[in-house]
């Protein structure tokens, strides 16, 4: 078999294989059980809520955990802005990279306080290592958190009797981070470390080459932001080509890592709910839907960029290696479209190869994974916006029927059903209104320095842009000139809204439904672990999220795709 | 909100000092135990530090294997690949005008046997690989520049090979840097 494609085969086996303990771990983490950790952990999780004054063991309904969550993000936000405004001053800047302007700043500290990681700077030049370790990695860690401590309240609110008591909210965020992020980050950092990634205090280092030109390169604390920034779906790379970069992913086997690292928490979440909830066969058919999709996007995008560019085949040189503009060597194209797709389904955004710069298919599957933003999806985020689709997919599977909807043993009703919607419809919302709002300032001002490539192409920059801050990705086409006020505050906006409404929207449907009265299932009850009804979801997923972006999808890729030559 | 407000601002604080303070510290000396320290690894040629292993650096002579194009021109303060859409006919134009110069510095090779990857720009711009086949397209030119003969150096490109991992997973590619060290030492001693 192909080498390249046996790398991507054994990296979503290993994932796989990986996830399935880790799921089991996640749920006794959530339900309160005994686990390994407890001896080194136990004792300072308790020191974290004595000294904070938090009742740790306090139940709290919906609206306060949402309170909660939202009152700590004010903190954070308000840290993050400090920080990166200022960050040319404060100490430990020995390459001294300058602060922000406040446009820039907003951005940044919004696109990381939501688990996007949209970067509009470049990590060489526009972060101090104060910055990018007390601000950004500080992020990396309590946003992921956020994301599945929102996760678990679902979860919890899952459960099969009636309540409005539905865990508390610091204590699922603290044990997300300490028990489960942590970990995870401290065992990878040091395997990056093994395969040459640094993790160093000193400034760039000057470098006579062997051809005698003198070169700096650029170091830093690298191995430790990595780790989190893969297994967080964050996606902020140290370096301005992220995990492209020799650096900050040295080698094959680095790859394979950081890669099955961006999908292994999204996938252990997954058999999470099956152990916590034990509806074993819920979890599969949540996992086997979501798997049919990524791999409709994998296998084509896989073979598209194995085939190679057309156009540069007919200037008649060997492309036996496929398409390698924006790709590296050690990693070759298979491994490079494997990871665009791995990285757009869920909201990780991280990158090996430029997305700018894959064949325009391919670009479009990695533009369809964040429209969908549930295949996998973020950390704990991803199950909230796939449950979103659920409750659309129990109401329409219950019209069709003629019975009433029930997920779980609660009725779903008109409330419930508005919130779903308009959660699921704002996200093509903010994407669509967003490039409309571009595209017509770009006609009025051709002039501006926003595109790096003409035509339809063009036009994907600024869809992709939208897209990517929409499903809190934070991927990019990077030759969209994006530092700029206007793409700063759109994107900005867009961001707040994608985040914190898709967390509300769930936490709000699953709080008033735990509080329902507990219909025990019966005959009449329409099944909700079974084959039809995951083929029931996929289908709302395909009509709701994907054909919504068709049109779209049709003036950028797909006009691009068939007017190559 | 009220509520929330102060034991948020403590949880924070105390978040920070794990994250931002224990973690990245004790990750910082497990590096001290690792082959470079956590730092990056350099490379001596004859005395000399020449480069660092991971980092592509340039070569653009006709007497040393060249690396792939760069967007960033190898400015390894600055990464970058090139964003250029496939279809760009500004970039189809590059990519023709880099075949054109690649010809006329290796006479003695087809337009057809030119790999893409070696007139391409790498994802980084900081690529310290090259693929086999753009290895042994640049021999004849080495060859003839350094009167080396073709087989010699032949056998240098596939001693350097790395192959995939553990056998199995990922490309075969070879180290630029580690390459044309090798080359100038096999000068040296033909010179002899």
């Amino acid at each position: 078999m192909n080498t390249e494609i046996a790398g991507i085969a054994f990296t979503y086996f290993l994932t796989v294989i990986l996830a399935i303990p880790l799921g089991k771990y996640i749920a006794k983490v959530y339900a309160g059980e005994k686990t390994f950790l407890d001896s080194v952990l136990g004792p300072v999780e308790n020191l974290f809520f004595r000294w904070s004054g938090i009742a740790y063991k306090q139940e709290m309904n919906w609206k306060q955990h949402l309170q909660a969550l939202l009152t700590i993000n004010v903190w954070w936000f308000g840290w993050a802005m400090f920080v990166l405004m200022n960050q040319g001053w404060l100490p430990w800047n020995p390459d001294q990279n300058p602060s922000m302007s406040p446009d820039l700043a907003f951005n940044t500290a919004i696109s990381f306080l939501v688990n996007c990681n949209l970067q509009h700077y470049s990590g060489e030049t526009g972060m101090s290592y104060l910055g990018q370790i007390a601000c950004l990695m500080f992020l990396q860690f309590v946003t992921a958190g956020t994301g599945m401590a929102a996760c678990a309240v679902v979860f919890n609110a899952m459960k099969a009797r009636t309540t409005d008591k539905l865990g508390n909210f610091y204590n699922y965020f603290v044990k997300s981070c300490t028990r489960i992020l942590l970990p995870l980050s401290f065992v990878l950092a040091i395997i990056l470390l093994w395969e040459g990634t640094p993790m160093n205090v000193a400034g760039k280092a000057s470098i006579t080459t062997l051809q005698g030109d003198t070169v700096q390169v650029s170091r830093g604390p690298v191995a430790a932001m990595v780790a989190i920034k893969q297994l967080g779906t964050n996606g902020g790379g140290f370096f301005g080509v992220n995990s492209a970069h020799p650096l900050e992913n040295p080698s094959y086997l680095s790859n394979i890592l950081e890669c099955a690292s961006i999908v292994l928490i999204p996938i252990a979440m997954i058999f999470a709910l099956g152990y916590y909830l034990q509806r074993k066969r819920l979890a599969y058919i949540v996992f086997g839907v979501m798997t049919v999709g990524f791999l409709l996007f994998v296998v084509p995008s896989v073979y598209l960029e194995m085939q190679g560019n057309p156009a540069l085949t007919q200037m008649g040189i060997e492309q036996n290696l496929g398409s390698m503009e924006g790709k590296e060597t050690r990693f070759g194209a298979a491994s490079s479209a494997f990871w665009a797709v791995a990285t757009t389904v869920t909201s990780n955004g991280s990158v090996n190869a430029m997305h700018d710069s894959l064949t325009p298919l391919t670009g479009m599957f990695a533009l369809l994974g964040m429209m969908i933003n549930a295949l996998y999806g973020g950390v704990g985020v991803g199950f909230l916006n796939f449950y979103v689709f659920m409750i659309i997919a129990v109401f329409i599977a219950g019209l069709m029927v003629g019975r009433t909807p029930e997920f779980l043993g609660k009725k779903i009703e008109a409330r419930e059903m508005k919130i779903a919607s308009i959660i699921a419809l704002l996200h093509p919302l903010l994407i669509l209104a967003g490039t409309a709002l571009a595209s017509f300032v770009y006609v009025g001002h051709p002039d501006l320095p926003w595109l790096n490539n003409p035509s339809f192409h063009g036009f994907s920059e600024m869809l992709y842009e939208y897209t990517s801050s929409a499903a809190n990705n934070g991927s990019g086409f990077e030759g969209l000139g994006d530092n700029t006020p206007f793409w700063n505050i759109s994107t900005g906006i867009v961001l707040i809204l994608s985040r914190y409404l898709p967390i509300i929207g769930p936490i709000a449907i699953a709080g008033i439904l735990a509080n329902k009265k507990f219909v025990p299932e019966s005959a009449g009850t329409l099944k909700t672990d079974t084959a039809t009804f995951g083929l029931m979801v996929f289908a709302v997923i395909f009509i709701v999220a994907a054909l919504a972006f068709f049109p779209a999808l049709t003036l950028g890729p797909l006009a691009e795709y068939f007017t190559h030559k | 909100m009220k509520t929330h407000l102060l034991p948020a601002l403590k949880l924070t604080a105390l978040c920070f000092m794990l994250f931002v303070v224990v973690y990245p510290l004790s990750i910082l000396g497990i590096a001290q135990l690792m082959p470079n320290q956590g730092n990056i690894a350099f490379v001596e040629s004859q005395g000399k530090m020449v480069g660092v292993a991971h980092i592509g650096q340039r070569f653009d002579q006709d007497r040393y294997f060249n690396g792939r194009s760069s967007a960033v021109d190898y400015n390894a303060a600055a990464s970058g690949g090139s964003n250029k859409g496939t279809s760009n006919p500004a970039y189809l134009a590059q990519v023709q005008a880099r075949i054109d110069t690649f010809l006329v510095h290796n006479p003695a090779v087809q337009r057809h046997e030119i790999p893409a990857e070696l007139v391409t720009a790498s994802g980084s711009g900081l690529d310290p690989d090259l693929s086999v086949a753009a290895a042994l397209v640049q021999v004849k030119r080495i060859a003839h520049v350094r009167k080396i003969p073709v087989a010699l150096l032949e056998a240098l490109v596939q001693q350097h090979v790395q192959e995939p991992l553990w056998g199995l997973f990922g490309p075969r590619h070879i180290n630029v840097l580690a390459l044309n060290i090798a080359l100038d030492k096999l000068s040296t001693k033909t010179l002899q």
